[in-house]
């Protein structure tokens, strides 16, 4: 009898120990943490990794985050907001320093992600902290783009309906700025809910299905849509996109459960 | 149990809910393809969808795949330290993409 050897076994996505190089404030709840992880497959702009504390008794406790940074750029970065009663995200946020280590898996889920090659017009809406898979989308259409001519640029035109509650808890509000100043075929569109600043003319309310028919093109252009945030407003949006003609199929969703940022 | 505390729960569940594609990482573990790319027919209604875009409700160790369609349970995986759990009697069929 011969032995046949057995094909190699498959591996699941592999739990790794990253390394924190850097920790930036974004805004007062929010850091950004600048991770090395060795053995880093790459990604794609959308996705996430879960990461796991665990205690010193073995207590674990697993939360996704989503993927800040570029597939462009060498190092991978995470954006979390504190929640003040919760259990993973305030050691994110307030106890971890550069040199520390975390537990992570990734890249993970193929179904929110995108890249230029899937084409434009890009839409996105996002909700507190459900502009961190979006951010990383607009990073890397500006790293593609940027040598690229401006037909390039206008095959794939995006715009960002972005909800925070104050002027100051907008993430990556710079950034994003200095983006669409760069650029004509991105806009950005923010609305405060809660507190605005003297002279504020932007959006002022909740999203709604008015506004997002301001905002986006309309459903014969049939854009892809890309929608993160708490899952009440995730689902609102939606639902709101849909009512106003958009093919349900191109409208994606990514929530983050009850609280997932403020909005 | 009374209606109001039915109610209640239901609301809790409701915000609560993510998407396929937030149980990527556990449906690693029992697929070597990207699960949430896949496409599942509900056994119970028929609805076809990608597995990313069905609701996820997770409780503690389990996570339940429901569909948007007709609520029903497609897909249930759970682990505990030394098994993994996977219940597929609510899709009639999954369809993925093979790797090259
Ligand atoms: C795919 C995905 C990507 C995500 N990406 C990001 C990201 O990029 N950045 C980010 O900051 N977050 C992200 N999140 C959210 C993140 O995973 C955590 O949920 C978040 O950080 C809170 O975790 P925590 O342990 O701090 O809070 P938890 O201890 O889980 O509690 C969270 C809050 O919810 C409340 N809560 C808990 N259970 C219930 C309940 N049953 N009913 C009502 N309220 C309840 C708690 O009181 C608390 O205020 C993402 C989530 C998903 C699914
Ligand atoms: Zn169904």
């Amino acid at each position: 009898m011969s032995t046949v050897s057995a094909p190699a076994r498959p591996r699941a996505i592999a739990w790794r120990l990253a390394s924190v190089a850097e920790v930036r404030a974004e805004t007062v709840t929010t850091r950004t943490l600048v991770l090395d992880v060795p053995g880093w497959p790459g990604h794609r702009a959308g996705q996430h990794v879960d990461v796991r504390l665990t205690a010193e008794d073995g207590y674990q406790a697993q939360r996704s985050y989503s993927i800040a940074s570029a597939p462009e750029t060498p190092r991978l970065a995470l954006t979390v907001e504190r929640l003040e009663d919760g259990e993973v995200s305030p050691y994110l946020t307030d106890v971890l320093r550069p040199g520390d280590r975390l537990e992570l898996r990734g890249p993970i889920g193929g179904y929110f992600v995108w890249d230029v090659t899937l084409g434009g017009p890009l839409l996105l809406v996002a909700g507190g902290s459900g502009i961190v898979p979006l951010m990383a989308m607009l990073r890397h259409r500006a790293a593609v783009l940027q040598h690229a001519d401006a037909r390039a640029r206008h095959e794939v035109p995006a715009r960002l309906l972005y909800s925070a509650r104050r002027w100051d808890d907008v993430i990556y509000r710079e950034e994003l700025a200095r983006l669409a100043e760069g650029d004509e075929t991105l806009e950005v569109a923010l609305t405060l809910t809660r507190e605005a600043p003297r002279g504020w003319t932007g959006f002022r309310r909740r999203i709604d299905k008015m506004m997002l028919a301001e905002v986006a093109w309309p459903p014969a252009e049939r854009p892809r849509a890309f929608v993160c945030g708490p899952t009440p407003l995730v689902e609102a949006v939606a639902a709101a996109l849909v009512e106003l003609g958009h093919d349900p199929a191109r409208v994606k969703t990514e929530r983050f459960g009850p609280t997932g940022g403020s909005a | 149990m009374d209606g109001g505390s039915a109610t209640r729960r239901q609301a809790v569940d409701e915000a609560m809910r993510l998407d396929g594609n937030a149980a990527a990482g556990i449906l690693s573990e029992v697929f070597v393809p990207d699960l949430t790319t896949a496409r599942a027919a509900c056994a119970s209604c028929g609805a076809i969808r990608e597995v990313g875009a069905l609701f996820v409700y997770a409780h503690g160790m389990g996570t339940v795949l429901r569909c948007p369609s007709c609520g029903a349970a497609v897909l249930r995986v759970a682990r505990t330290r030394t098994r993994l759990w996977f219940d597929a009697t609510g899709a009639r069929l999954l369809v993925m993409t093979a790797a090259e």
